[in-house]
């Protein structure tokens, strides 16, 4: 608390408009996790400006969802750092998760509620503003008009992921995490979701930490990517210009190559 | 703290049970089932016992302050349920939400829910078998109070347990009331127990609240020593079970057992 009162003199982050010079939003400092003795995330470390869209892709079981609940608070890192806008994560976790909010496949809104007393609650526990404007703004954003009143456990899974997604922005918030955001829904739905995402990043200098499989989509909305591979960081760049520097044909060949390197190294 | 955090978790379980009769019933289903059953049993056992002792007061009325304390604990560990039910701790965990905020929201619920439960228990038992908690004077104040914080502390330490060990333990939880009764001397004097259950006995505050109810009914008088030592005991038990859920939700922490909570894997 000190540490950020004397940066700040006040409890919470200052707004972007405040600052002289921008916070990041995201500051992961050497992060690593070990589980047993297994290294799942090995001393990663990156930051988020405000307003970027970043995509953290990799492997299935590459460290990137481990990554992302560190950033959360759900789970503790063996070592290093996470700050938020400002405010270190262990020392400020209530300031620093008020100013985040997150969208995953595998967090899915309680089913035995309907949309619009799920967004009341979490809106209420976000501490939103002006709630009930705010519900009715996310509603029409993510076209959910017609199921305000539908339990959430009703809805198709491209459905929920739109409520929780409408959930995720319900704070504005500074640091917006998705984890495979489209994963479940259609191509039109999820290229005007893609498009909400980029308005909201560029209206609310949010940043946005994106992980997805779906190298079009990466390459489509991030200005920033990261390959994750056995818990570390491979490559870092520009989506659009990665795959000719390092000479692969496309992002999905860059990708495939470089997941597989460390276990032909292995190998040989 | 911020009351609109903890408003929250109350908003949330009020949605619940308006959307569900099912979560309504057991509200005062069970209470309503007690007071019949015991109600006529006591009502038998005043028929063919000696004439001058009255076994409303003494059984019923036991019956019925234990099932107090068992519907506070519910009212606390139903509010979380809901949670593991609906695979919601990340999005609570995740949250700014504070744990003090989130306990509190659970708390807060449990005393509305109990409150319903105790208005029926009353009701019903004082209109059908003519049992008035105010037969037992001022003591049933210190009396519910005891009753009330020590269910609220079993229903944070249950809670914890059940985030610790998993979605099954739960099974573990339920009978927890059960399991204490024996020992609580709820039908009996501390004395009638063996030697090695005595000491148990003394460190459960509802043993004294029993005590000091059943000196009133046998024409005695509260013992408000006891039931001040009982009033502490029971602060510490929930100061204890705050102090166990927070050191399990840290260990939760450091082992991601929040975020892969559904495996139930232990470690």
């Amino acid at each position: 608390m000190w540490r950020a009162q004397r940066r700040h003199g006040r409890e919470g982050p200052p707004p972007l408009t405040e600052a002289a010079t921008p916070q990041p939003a995201l500051a992961v400092e050497h992060l690593s996790k070990a589980f047993d003795g297994r290294i799942v995330v090995n001393d990663v470390s990156f930051s988020l400006e405000p307003g970027e869209i970043v995509g953290l892709v990799g492997l299935n079981g590459a460290g990137k969802t481990t990554t992302i609940n560190m950033i959360l608070g759900v789970l503790a890192p063996s070592s290093g750092s996470v700050t938020i806008a400002g405010l270190d994560l262990a020392d400020h976790r209530e300031a620093a998760l008020g100013v985040v909010n997150f969208s995953a496949v595998y967090a899915p809104l309680p089913g035995n509620l309907t949309v619009a007393q799920n967004l009341r609650i979490f809106g209420m526990i976000y501490d939103v503003p002006n709630l009930t404007d705010r519900i009715g703004e996310m509603i029409d954003m993510f076209d959910l008009a017609r199921y305000r009143d539908t339990r959430c456990g009703l809805l198709s899974s491209g459905e929920q992921t739109r409520v929780s997604l409408a959930k995720a922005l319900l704070n504005k918030p500074r640091l917006l995490l998705l984890d495979e955001p489209t994963a479940s829904i259609d191509p039109s739905t999820a290229d005007t979701i893609r498009g909400h995402i980029r308005d909201y990043a560029a209206r609310e200098k949010g940043a946005v930490l994106w992980t997805s499989h779906n190298m079009y989509e990466v390459a489509a909305v991030c200005t920033r990517m990261m390959l994750l591979s056995r818990g570390r960081i491979l490559i870092e760049g520009d989506p659009r210009t990665l795959p000719t520097e390092h000479g692969a044909a496309s992002l999905e060949d860059l990708f495939i190559g470089l997941s597989r390197e460390p276990d032909e190294r292995a190998s040989s | 703290m911020k009351m609109r955090r903890i408003g929250a978790i109350v908003l949330r379980q009020i949605y619940l049970l308006r959307g569900s009769p099912t979560r309504v019933l057991p509200l005062f289903a069970w209470i309503a089932i007690d007071v019949m059953l015991w109600g006529f049993i006591t009502r038998y056992l005043n028929a063919i016992a000696s004439p001058g002792f009255d076994f409303v007061p003494a059984m019923l009325g036991a019956v019925l302050l234990w099932d107090f304390l068992s519907r506070v604990m519910q009212g606390v560990t139903m509010a979380f349920f809901e949670d593991v039910w609906s695979r919601n701790f990340l999005g609570i965990f995740a949250s700014p939400l504070s744990r003090a905020e989130y306990v509190s929201g659970l708390v807060l619920t449990g005393i509305g829910t109990s409150l319903v439960g105790l208005a029926v228990m009353i009701a019903l038992a004082s209109s059908a078998f003519g049992l008035s908690f105010l037969s037992y004077g001022p003591a049933i104040i210190p009396a519910l109070l005891v009753l009330f914080l020590f269910g609220i502390a079993l229903g944070v330490a249950g809670s914890a347990m059940v985030l610790r060990l998993g979605p099954a333990a739960e099974w573990l939880i339920w009978p927890l009331p059960a399991v204490l009764s024996p020992f609580a001397s709820v039908f009996y004097p501390i004395s009638t127990l063996p030697v090695w259950m005595q000491p148990i006995s003394l460190a459960l505050p509802p043993s004294y609240v029993f005590e000091s109810l059943r000196a009133i009914t046998n024409g005695g008088h509260a013992n408000y020593t006891d039931l001040t030592f009982a009033l502490t005991l029971s602060l510490g038990y929930l100061v204890a079970a705050a102090a166990f859920f927070a050191h399990v939700y840290r260990v939760c922490v450091r082992t991601g057992l929040i975020a892969r909570y559904s495996a139930e894997s232990v470690s």
